[in-house]
């Protein structure tokens, strides 16, 4: 069996000046969080008792989340709609999604106030089924460890193959101060290996219902991230607030993920300098519009509906920001349903971009901008309080970077990238019986 | 083949949305309205009878100080911290009077406190079950031992009464519990309205505060504005209001009379009934993937992969 067959790891330093950078905005982003811990909230942000939710919430959360939906939405299109062309992408995606959800849950602990409760979540005397927040934790805890789950087989590939060279450099370094003798520790590795040979198989013949539990877990809970502010009636403004909000977040997601899964595969490609996967991106690409269009019928049905349309024009702050919005879905989309845009990657990079752009916008618009908690509050966030948030994100990539070195992520160039056609017909006979991407747009 | 697995797509499109759409549309169906408890505990504020001499802020003070963590908030000027001078709602302080001044002949004291809804959004939301409403008394208290800070309260409450103590670092919510563990316990009486020299509060049960309040629109109808606030703001409070000026005026919000606790609750019911739709979707994906999966491996029999 070769392992390395669909994915392989990326060849190269990992010590780059880039690693370096963003190590800096890491430890940034770390000072400030001790200041927290210390001196309160108060300390570091800007939020208040009218405005208690900040960009932590608003983006960690809210809306890393569903950038970080790559992976849900490309689980979807390969195991559910059964697109298996589409296999190699989704390590990668499964990686994001993973890094989005642990820095997501990350960022909760440093945004609640009484973080030392938190164990009440696991004391059934202690639930609330009544609230959505209650809800969207327990479902993002769960998928976390479904994400890490669904990761494990590239872990456990990389440790069976696995010559220990970083561990022996290491050792090595340590040797005469304090590491345990050669011998004791080539067993311990040894241990390891065996005790991964021995999980791998186990647990490729679970994995599949953990696969489904990673895209049911993501329905329920980013649907949920909307029904949280249901309850808000009287503080988000109409243009967003509605009976919708569960779907429309839904929505929101995949097409966010779709797009997401888009660009990662076009920035990684530029930036590890391979070539671009332009064959399964076009076909990603087909699918987001539909997605769309369906979104945004929804939020004008509904504003329709609600006698809100006037309000979404009036050309004041709110309208200003929803036109935004709704501007940048509906151009991204449109973009994409030209046949060669789709197979352009600097298109495909500028629509989903704005896809993307827009579907967080709209996360921000319900959680902050549309959010008017009464007279005299104001909320901007501070710099400390951004600079978490940056910290944050450039621990989600340096994780990524790490991450696609140690372990086979990537597609594997010689299948997947240029020589593509070729490999393709070798190793992936079975799959060529099913649709390519470009009859799949035909067919819809 | 292709269409099957289209099928499929639109099967579970069905089952994912159809939970959904049914909701959106179940919002608009008609409430099925709650139950009103009028043998629940409250206050009745009239503003007509406040002389804002703010006893009632400082009682609070006194007898909630170490209970509820309540400090006294220093006044700008006041380096030494001898002055109570408290702006606003905060983690500091429970109970606010204001000053409302429309113009120079026509004023308004104004109390603010929690409002003890009937169905309060703040114990709708809690998701670790911190923020409760008592069954007998009616009253919404918080307990500090169970509260996470997640601030989702301080979202949901209509009247932004719940407050966090944003420079502590063991910080906690704080609001009225209407002197549960303290005056109520003692004295059968919450400390504000016990001091109140000018019997602008009144305590009791809320039936009869609303008789009461009813009562005095009918004596004086030129004195108020004729509503009680409170009576169905928001599904109904416990703590009512008499003034003599509109009561957006005095910073207490329209509010329709479905709790928005109602609202959001069919919703998530409608989704999460006796989990019934998750488990529904759970299967319903099971049996397409690995109907898929078989599909999958039958075609790449001679092709086998180590990894899946
Ligand atoms: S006024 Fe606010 S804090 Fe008080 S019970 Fe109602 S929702 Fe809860
Ligand atoms: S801050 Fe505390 S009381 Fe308020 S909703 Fe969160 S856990 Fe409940
Ligand atoms: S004690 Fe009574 S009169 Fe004095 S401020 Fe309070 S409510 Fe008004």
């Amino acid at each position: 069996m070769g392992h390395s067959e669909e994915y392989q790891k990326l060849e190269g330093k990992i010590f780059t000046k880039s690693f370096f950078i963003l190590l800096s905005v890491v430890l940034l982003g770390f000072y400030f969080v001790g200041v927290r811990y210390v001196k309160g909230i108060g300390a570091v942000s800007n939020m208040s008792d009218g405005y208690p939710w900040g960009i932590w919430i608003t983006y960690d959360v809210a809306t890393g989340t569903a950038i970080a939906c790559g992976g849900y939405a490309v689980a979807i299109l390969v195991y559910i709609r059964n697109r298996m062309q589409y296999h190699p992408m989704i390590r990668s995606a499964i990686l994001t999604s993973m890094f989005g959800y642990g820095l997501a849950g990350f960022s909760v602990m440093v945004d609640l106030g009484r973080p030392w409760n938190a164990y009440n979540f696991f004391i059934p005397s202690k639930w609330q089924a009544n609230s959505a927040m209650f809800e969207v934790a327990l479902c993002v805890m769960a998928y976390s460890t479904v994400l890490i789950l669904e990761f494990l087989p590239a872990i456990l590939t990389s440790i069976e193959q696995s010559k220990w060279d970083r561990m022996n450099a290491i050792r090595n370094w340590l040797h005469p101060r304090f590491a345990p003798d050669k011998k004791t520790m080539e067993d311990k590795l040894e241990m390891v290996r065996l005790g991964a040979l021995w999980l791998k198989p186990r647990l490729n013949k679970v994995l599949i219902f953990f696969i489904v539990l990673g895209i049911t877990l993501p329905t329920m809970h980013q649907s949920s991230l909307g029904s949280l502010l249901l309850i808000a009636s009287t503080k988000l403004h109409p243009l967003w607030h509605t009976g919708f909000l569960p779907l429309l977040f839904l929505l929101n997601c995949i097409f966010i993920g779709y797009s997401i899964a888009i660009l990662e595969s076009i920035i990684s490609s530029y930036s590890f300098k391979r070539p671009f996967e332009i064959e399964e991106l076009s076909g990603l690409a087909s699918l987001i519009p539909f997605v769309t269009v369906i979104w945004l019928s929804v939020v004008i049905g509904d504003l329709a509906h609600r006698n809100q349309i006037a309000a979404a024009l009036k050309g004041d702050f709110y309208s200003g920001w929803f036109m935004t919005e709704f501007v940048l879905v509906a151009g991204g989309s449109l973009i994409l349903f030209v046949k060669k845009c789709r197979r352009s990657a600097r298109w495909l990079f500028i629509s989903a971009s704005m896809i993307v752009l827009g579907g967080a916008l709209y996360r921000f618009n319900v959680y902050l901008i549309g959010f008017n908690p009464g007279q005299g509050w104001k909320y901007f966030p501070s710099f400390a309080e951004i600079m978490i948030t940056v910290g944050i994100v450039a621990l989600e990539i340096l994780g990524y970077k790490v991450f696609v070195a140690l372990f086979p992520v990537l597609p594997n160039m010689d299948l997947h990238g240029a020589h593509k056609k070729k490999g393709h017909a070798k190793k992936h006979k079975g799959e060529q019986s099913k649709p390519l991407p470009q009859s799949e747009a035909a067919a819809h | 083949m292709k269409k099957t697995s289209r099928r499929d797509f639109l099967k579970l499109a069905g089952a994912t949305g159809a939970g959904l759409l049914a909701c959106g549309a179940g919002s608009a169906l008609a409430n099925e309205g709650l139950q009103v408890n009028n043998e629940e505990l409250g206050m009745l504020y009239d503003a007509t009878k406040c002389v804002g001499c703010k006893a009632c802020m400082s009682a609070c003070k006194r007898v909630n100080h170490d209970y509820g963590s309540l400090s006294y908030e220093k006044a700008k000027f006041d380096e030494d911290g001898l002055w109570d001078a408290p702006s606003d709602l905060s983690g500091s302080t429970r109970t606010l009077i204001k000053l409302f001044k429309e113009s120079e002949q026509r004023w308004s004291y104004v109390k603010y406190s929690c409002m003890h809804c009937q169905k309060p959004s703040c114990v709708s939301v809690c998701p670790v079950s911190a923020m409760t409403k008592e069954k007998i008394t009616g009253i919404v208290d918080y307990n500090k031992n169970t509260c996470i800070g997640c601030r989702y309260c301080q979202i949901a409450c209509p009247y932004n009464i719940p407050k966090f103590q944003w420079e502590k670092a063991v910080p906690q919510i704080v609001k009225c519990d209407l002197c549960k563990s303290t005056n109520l316990r003692e004295k059968g009486i919450s400390a504000c309205a016990e001091v109140c020299p000018a019997g602008a509060i009144k305590f009791g049960k809320r039936k009869d505060l609303l008789d009461e309040a009813h009562q005095r629109l009918k004596d004086a109808p030129d004195k108020y504005v004729q509503h009680v606030y409170g009576e169905h703001e928001g599904g109904g409070t416990n703590h009512l209001y008499l003034a003599s000026m509109p009561f957006n005026k005095l910073g207490l919000p329209e509010i329709k009379p479905e709790a928005p606790a109602e609202f959001s609750e069919k919703i998530q019911h409608t989704i999460y009934k006796g989990f019934i739709a998750p488990v529904a979707l759970y299967s319903t994906l099971c049996f397409i993937a690995v109907k898929n999966m078989k599909k999958h491996e039958s075609h790449d029999d001679d092709h086998k992969k180590g990894d899946k």
